[in-house]
């Protein structure tokens, strides 16, 4: 039987998801054994033409021509998935999505109309059909290696549903949120990343993405209680994921609070 | 009278016009335009009205193969922004911290994206059919940084613990002791890779111009020290714009960059080790030796010899950090936000990155200027080429454009994803 064909799309993005597959050194070469790596530009000159068996997408759409592109490697894989954060939900580079374009372009080059760029940096899903998603940012190469050992075997990987509390459990740390005060997303962030920062002594800041089962509502009040304005808590959620789903009810939750206190005259 | 154009695409399905376009007219080159595609993502923008706790891991999404300078460089600025200063043990820690990517980034350049080019594979996948060893010692190289990232920053790509004022986690001694020694073994790789890169049939092609690197008092530049160059440039970070030109131009989304005065110049391995020879360690002057190599070298296809002397000296510098490193002196001072502006640089694995912040009372971005060394060779790059092409002219169309793109990767450039993806096409006029 012919080896899978695979191939890896490169967008508006930092290279880091692609430099993690890359660094799975310990099982790149058996990796290469099982798959055909038909298009991988970052590791290869030689491209083998489509169709391919899975297409992993890295970065956000961004730019006019992007968009075609993503259609065209949409056409040409058979599976198509959603390379980090910045394919999943638009990554950072989405915060733009929430300024005036025309005052950011500025803000950056001397001649803003030589630059073409979207309004709005946006997720692949917001343009095409999407088959699978590796979050995080970067990807977690353990996920990576699951998830195509999972497909090549005909199987749906599976990543479970958990909030990063759970892995954080599971590494016996200690609650920062509780036992310090520290603003952690933890409590709201989907799990896959095997709790880093927490084990290095540091509150998540949720750059796997809001969870499917995210309670915006409670995470805002513990937030507040913990003392931080609504400013604070604003950027919490207007982070690597401000575009995803979750983040921007947190978002509308408390920009509607901001607007009843002002409208009961409560600061 | 001869017309010759060639275009070297970036992105096959990008429409128009190609990443390298070049039009020759009786040999010499009439126009020429390096462009990048790569969609601009606004980070001097959207950083504006961020905290400058958040600084560091908004930058560190620059670039995913070598955010650890991102992350160093924002944390210096931001450090002398609001006063702070920091152990000098963390001073270590974080030129350790920088040398781990050094480690990735020149394995992961010399290994995977250079050697085939100059033995004639399209990609290390068919180098590791003929030559298994040397993939495998690559991968070795590259997995050593990796883990020495991970070690100290709890991942490789996208580090966690590199906050403002320190990090908020250190590794146990024992686990130090044993990165150490992992060290000192993997010298024997690095040196091989010194011989490896010293059999390779390297193009002739040599070309001067101005390298600047950030020389450090205390060794080998890093994290810190002056900002020097070999036609008179000494300078602080701090005054960095009276001295460098930025400016757009129509043909790309990165900016260029030239010394106000001056021409365009060379930032990276090749100009680190023409001004630092002096202060690389004791085993890779000894290996530059035994290669046969002099420096100042003049052009970059020299550039893999330094990156491969940037190698050893990183694994031995790194080793001798862990050596004497004393782990008691790591808290991290007390600070607050308070208005104010500063400036920093580091050397990337691929050059000189610039960062400076302006900061309010409340500790909220005002103002944010980054420059990286990819933004800084773009217009040497272009320089280089425009000389280099009429020594190459004559070869077949499809060597003709193999050379150029080798130029482009000389400079490990951050668009190197996009440099790996060239389909290739001369119109012969």
């Amino acid at each position: 039987m012919a080896k899978p064909k695979i191939a890896v799309f490169k967008f508006t993005s930092c290279s880091g998801c692609q430099l993690q597959i890359l660094n799975v050194e310990s099982h790149l070469l058996d990796l290469l054994g099982e798959v055909d790596i038909s298009f991988f530009p970052m590791a290869t000159r030689s491209v083998r033409h489509g169709p391919y068996d899975i297409g992993f997408v890295e970065g956000s759409v961004s730019a006019p021509e992007e968009i075609e592109r993503l259609q065209e490697a949409r056409r040409e894989c058979r599976s198509l998935v959603a390379l980090g954060s910045c394919a999943y939900s638009g990554g950072l580079q989405a915060l733009k999505n929430w300024v005036d374009a025309a005052g950011l372009k500025a803000a950056v080059y001397p001649d803003p109309s030589k630059i073409k760029t979207l309004d709005q940096a946006r997720e692949i899903d917001h343009y095409v059909k999407v088959d699978g998603r590796l979050r995080g940012c970067p990807i977690n190469q353990e996920q990576f290696v699951d998830f195509v050992a999972a497909t090549l075997r005909g199987k749906q990987p599976d990543f479970g549903e958990a909030p990063v509390c759970v892995q954080c459990k599971l590494n016996d740390n200690i609650c920062l949120l509780v036992s310090r005060g520290e603003p952690c997303l933890g409590p709201v962030t989907q799990a896959g990343c095997g709790a880093i920062c927490l084990s290095h002594n540091r509150a998540c800041y949720g750059c796997f993405g809001p969870h499917e089962d995210i309670n915006a509502p409670a995470m805002i009040d513990v937030l507040r209680g913990l003392g931080l304005s609504g400013q604070e808590i604003l950027r919490k959620f207007r982070h690597i994921n401000s575009n995803a789903e979750g983040c921007r009810e947190g978002v509308n939750l408390i920009v509607s609070q901001a607007d009843a206190r002002r409208i009961s005259g409560a600061g | 009278m001869s017309v010759k154009r060639m275009r070297v695409e970036y992105l096959a399905r990008v429409e128009g016009e190609g990443g390298l376009q070049v039009k020759v007219r009786d040999g010499q080159v009439e126009e020429l335009t390096l462009n990048i595609f790569e969609p601009p993502r606004f980070f001097q923008g959207i950083l504006l009205g961020r905290s400058f706790t958040e600084v560091a891991d908004f930058t560190s999404r620059i670039c995913g193969i070598c955010p650890v300078a991102y992350q160093m460089c924002a944390l210096m600025a931001i450090e002398r922004a609001i006063g702070l200063q920091v152990s000098p043990t963390t001073r270590e820690l974080r030129k350790l911290f920088s040398l781990s990517q050094w480690i990735q980034s020149h394995s992961l350049h010399i290994y995977l994206l250079a050697l085939p080019d100059l033995l004639g594979f399209p990609s290390a996948v068919e180098l590791s059919e003929a030559d298994p060893e040397a993939v495998m010692r690559g991968l070795r190289l590259k997995q050593l940084g990796n883990d020495l990232t991970a070690l100290i920053g709890g991942r490789a790509v996208h580090p966690v613990t590199a906050v403002v004022g320190g990090f908020t986690w250190i590794p146990s001694q024992k686990e130090m002791d044993e990165m150490r020694d992992r060290l000192l073994r993997a010298l024997d790789d690095a040196l091989e890779t010194v011989r490896l890169v010293a059999g390779l049939k390297l193009p002739g092609f040599e070309h001067q111009t101005e390298y600047v690197a950030l020389m450090d008092q205390d060794g080998y530049g890093v994290n810190q020290g002056r900002w020097i160059s070999d036609r008179g440039l000494d300078i602080d970070a701090a005054d960095y714009r009276e001295h460098i030109h930025e400016f757009q131009v129509a043909h790309s989304n990165a900016m260029h960059s030239i010394r106000r005065g001056g021409g365009p110049f060379m930032v990276g391995p090749l100009a680190r080790v023409n001004l630092g020879f002096d202060r690389l360690s004791p085993v890779a002057k000894a290996a530059a030796a035994g290669a046969g190599w002099r420096f100042p070298a003049h052009g970059s296809f020299r550039a893999i010899q330094a990156r491969a002397l940037e190698l050893v000296h990183a694994i031995a510098e790194s080793a001798a950090i862990l050596d004497g490193i004393d782990l008691k002196d790591t808290a991290i001072p007390p600070f607050r936000p308070r208005a104010g502006e500063g400036a920093a640089m580091t050397e990337a694995p691929r050059g000189t990155l610039y960062h400076r912040y302006r900061l309010n009372d409340q500790g909220l971005v005002e103002f944010a200027d980054i420059v990286a060394p990819t933004s800084h060779n773009l217009h040497q790059i272009e320089d280089e080429m425009r000389a280099f092409i009429p020594t190459v002219i004559d070869l077949p169309d499809d060597r003709l454009a193999l050379e150029c793109e080798m130029l482009v990767r000389n400079y490990d450039p951050c668009i190197s994803c996009a440099t790996h993806f060239l389909n290739v096409r001369i119109e012969r006029c």
